[in-house]
């Protein structure tokens, strides 16, 4: 059929199955919205902010394991999503984000909201298009939400020029895709599987370093399969966080800066890293001369580059970590979990020596009792995600997580600002679960404008401001590093929270109680509208362990003993 | 970042389509690699181009180099040669007032010769493996050359 190329999107749009978009309308990006007025296929989320459309579509992404679409205008449209798709390009985020250009006539002269869109965005994007032709549109789009979601998935960026949105061409969204240059290895080498097995098999201390690729492969039932019937001890990274249930009894817990004392010394003992879908991060691994030094390395990974990248792989695994693991069960019974009963003993002995815990105050509530509060509360009836800072720490350390796709937050690109908006994209994507977002009072002023979004759509998030009137991560570090100078990081000076949120439209509460934050949280689930819930938290509380950055993952600073202070 | 640091000659078939030599330039800047030469021509009868690029690093950074070459989505191949032939041209521009059958002896030992002669200048051209240009090159230092300008390399294996 001959349809504009506005048209096209939003035929290519529904042909895909999408049903949110998020974004903001603009001058050159008219068209398309002109005919998402006319149409019923998808609903689209007006947000405030052209970063918060994409953190937005982000979340939606995590949360349904589906492509997150965002569409916004040139210009300053367009620049404001850049952070949004460096984040997505960072964490592996399947998204598809539409951005309006101005006329082809007209690039190339400095015109109004004219920016070298495609330029810019090439190196925070799995790949991009400048679409010159609405003739080529329909494959374009087809191939950019096949390249989003395939392989290592990532965010595709398609900008098309105005008058390509106006021009008519043939539209066939039923096309063979043929991309000789793109075919993502996913199958693992069976010679490979087979040797990593035996590897595992005469090992003495393994261990299984569980990445977030296991989330975004959908494979965290098929690895807690082979967990459990290899008995090995297991590790999880930030990004893996719900891989495994929280009282599996192999989980050892999270490593790396911020990761318990027993995970980063399991790591520095073991004679055999089972890396599936981790990518070896300077957050995780530390002084990488250091790292898991007397250990052979299995690495399971989508993406070749990541293998042998920083740390080398004597068994790489080029493949969906799907398969692989699939692989790796047809031939588990070569494994005897037996041969791992001190090995197991001794990681137990690890976290008992320094379990991972905080001491209560009599003052004031630690934030550390807020999220596993909310993790008793909610538990596994919440959706989670965070901004960037302590709070983001101590969620990824004390929340009970239970299941893959329950866990969002901002990881390699450590984005603040991308909590609130992501938790409305995951509200949106996963309607019957309560949408929470643990923020700072720093982090969450960086896309407050969210509420507006939040109210006008009635997308129910509930954000807990930990506020200890500090920019606390970096407030840590000065206290840690910088002797003491707190520099520009005093937030002593803030908004009344409970009225902004009501300024908007939503609800608030102030507590600085256990008693209070409990039915604050009871209250808030129960209105099913917006709401902060500001929780005054003990000031100088910093996250422990830590790591300091470029040490050794063993020299960990601990929690002080109760007593020995 | 430079253990061990040598030189290598890294081939990329690429689609042609606008900004497919952006993404590959971009790759390098982004990444801190070095990029000694680049050439790049479109493979005839085909909708693709061949760059060949001369590189250095270590082992490692070469195959990273590689690898995140191959991750761009219009590349169709990477190789990363051993076994190789290597040619780079040079044009010299020289004054007319020179040795003009010293300068021909001396291109036609590097695989030239002299390929225009104007009415104040000569334009000497060479052909050779990029060590022997260079040997070339400061070979005719001593007739006062007022232009030079180098190809880069192409290769192909062997």
């Amino acid at each position: 059929m001959q349809i504009s190329g506005a048209q096209m999107v939003i035929e290519a749009l529904i042909a895909e199955g999408v049903d949110t978009v998020f974004g903001y309308p603009g001058g050159a990006i008219m068209n398309v919205y002109d005919e998402i007025y006319k149409q019923n296929g998808f609903q689209h989320i007006l947000n405030r902010h052209e970063q918060a459309s994409v953190h937005a579509a982000e979340g939606y992404a995590k949360a349904s394991g589906k492509v997150g679409v965002a569409m916004i205008t040139s210009g300053p449209g367009f620049t404001n999503a850049v952070t949004g798709m460096a984040d997505a390009y960072m964490d592996s985020i399947p998204l598809v984000v539409i951005s309006g250009q101005v006329p082809m006539s007209l690039i190339g002269t400095d015109a109004f909201q004219e920016i070298d869109a495609v330029g810019i965005s090439r190196s925070c994007t799995k790949h991009n298009y400048l679409v010159t032709d609405a003739a080529d549109l329909p494959r374009i789009l087809k191939e950019a939400f096949y390249i989003a979601r395939s392989g290592r998935p990532g965010p595709v960026h398609v900008d098309i020029p105005k008058d390509v949105t106006a021009q008519i061409a043939e539209f066939n969204y039923d096309i063979e895709l043929d991309l000789e240059t793109y075919k993502p290895h996913t199958k693992g080498n069976p010679r490979q599987i087979k040797k990593a097995m035996e590897a595992i098999a005469s090992a003495k201390r393994p261990l299984f370093y569980l990445g977030g690729g296991i989330i975004n492969a959908n494979a965290a039932y098929e690895v807690r399969e082979l967990v459990a019937k290899t008995g090995i001890p297991a590790v999880e990274t930030f990004m893996a966080r719900g891989t495994l249930s929280h009282d599996d009894k192999l989980l050892v817990g999270m490593l790396g800066m911020h990761g318990s004392y027993a995970a980063n010394m399991a790591m520095s003992e073991t004679d055999l890293v089972i890396a599936l879908g981790a990518r070896f991060d300077d957050r995780v691994t530390g002084k990488l001369s250091e790292f898991a030094k007397n250990a052979a390395v299995i690495h399971v990974d989508i993406d070749p580059a990541s293998i042998s990248k920083l740390v080398n792989a004597d068994f790489p695994i080029v493949g969906d970590v799907k398969n692989v693991v699939n692989d790796m069960l047809e031939q588990v019974s070569v494994v005897d979990s037996a041969n791992y009963e001190s090995w197991r003993e001794t990681i137990e002995n690890f976290a008992e020596l320094h379990p991972l815990t905080y001491h209560e105050d009599a003052e004031r509530i630690k934030p550390q009792w807020v999220i596993e509060r909310v993790g008793e509360l909610l538990g596994d009836d919440a959706n989670i995600s965070t901004d960037v800072g302590q709070h983001q720490m101590w969620t990824a350390q004390f929340y009970p997580f239970s299941r893959p796709r329950q866990f969002m937050s901002s990881g390699g690109l450590g984005t603040m600002g991308f909590g609130f908006p992501a938790a409305l994209g995951v509200k949106a994507a996963m309607p019957e679960k309560v949408s929470v977002n643990f923020t700072g009072d720093g982090s969450i002023l960086m896309n407050v404008q969210e509420l507006m979004t939040a109210v006008e759509k009635k997308i129910p998030v509930i954000n807990i401001i930990l506020n200890n009137n500090y920019l606390g991560m970096v407030r840590q570090w000065q206290t840690l590093f910088y002797d003491k100078r707190h520099s520009e990081t005093d937030l002593s000076v803030q908004p009344d929270f409970v009225k902004l949120s009501e300024a908007f439209g939503g609800i608030g509460y102030r507590v600085s109680t256990k008693e209070e934050f409990d039915a604050a949280l009871k209250d808030a689930v129960e209105k099913n509208v917006v709401a902060f819930i500001e929780v005054i938290v003990h000031r100088m509380e910093n996250v422990m362990p830590m790591v300091p950055a470029g040490g050794s993952l063993f020299n960990m600073m601990l929690l002080e003993k109760k007593g020995s202070k | 970042m430079a253990d061990n640091s040598e030189r290598r000659v890294i081939s990329v078939i690429v689609r042609n389509e606008a900004s497919a030599l952006s993404r590959i330039t971009d790759l390098f800047s982004g990444r801190g690699y070095n990029i000694t030469s680049l050439t790049v021509a479109p493979i005839p009868d085909s909708d693709y181009s061949r760059l060949t690029i001369v590189t250095s690093g270590s082992v490692r950074v070469i195959e990273q180099i590689t690898k995140q070459l191959h991750k761009l989505i219009p590349v169709l191949r990477v190789y990363e040669h051993c076994d190789i032939v290597e040619k780079e041209m040079a044009l010299v521009k020289f004054p007319i007032t020179e040795n003009i059958s010293d300068i021909d002896t001396l291109c036609q030992a590097y695989n030239g010769k002299i390929v225009n002669v104007g009415e104040n200048v000569v334009i000497a051209m060479v052909a050779d493996e990029s060590k022997r240009v260079e040997n070339f090159l400061s070979a005719i230092r001593r007739y006062n050359p007022k232009e030079i300008v180098r190809s880069g390399a192409v290769a192909l294996e062997r």
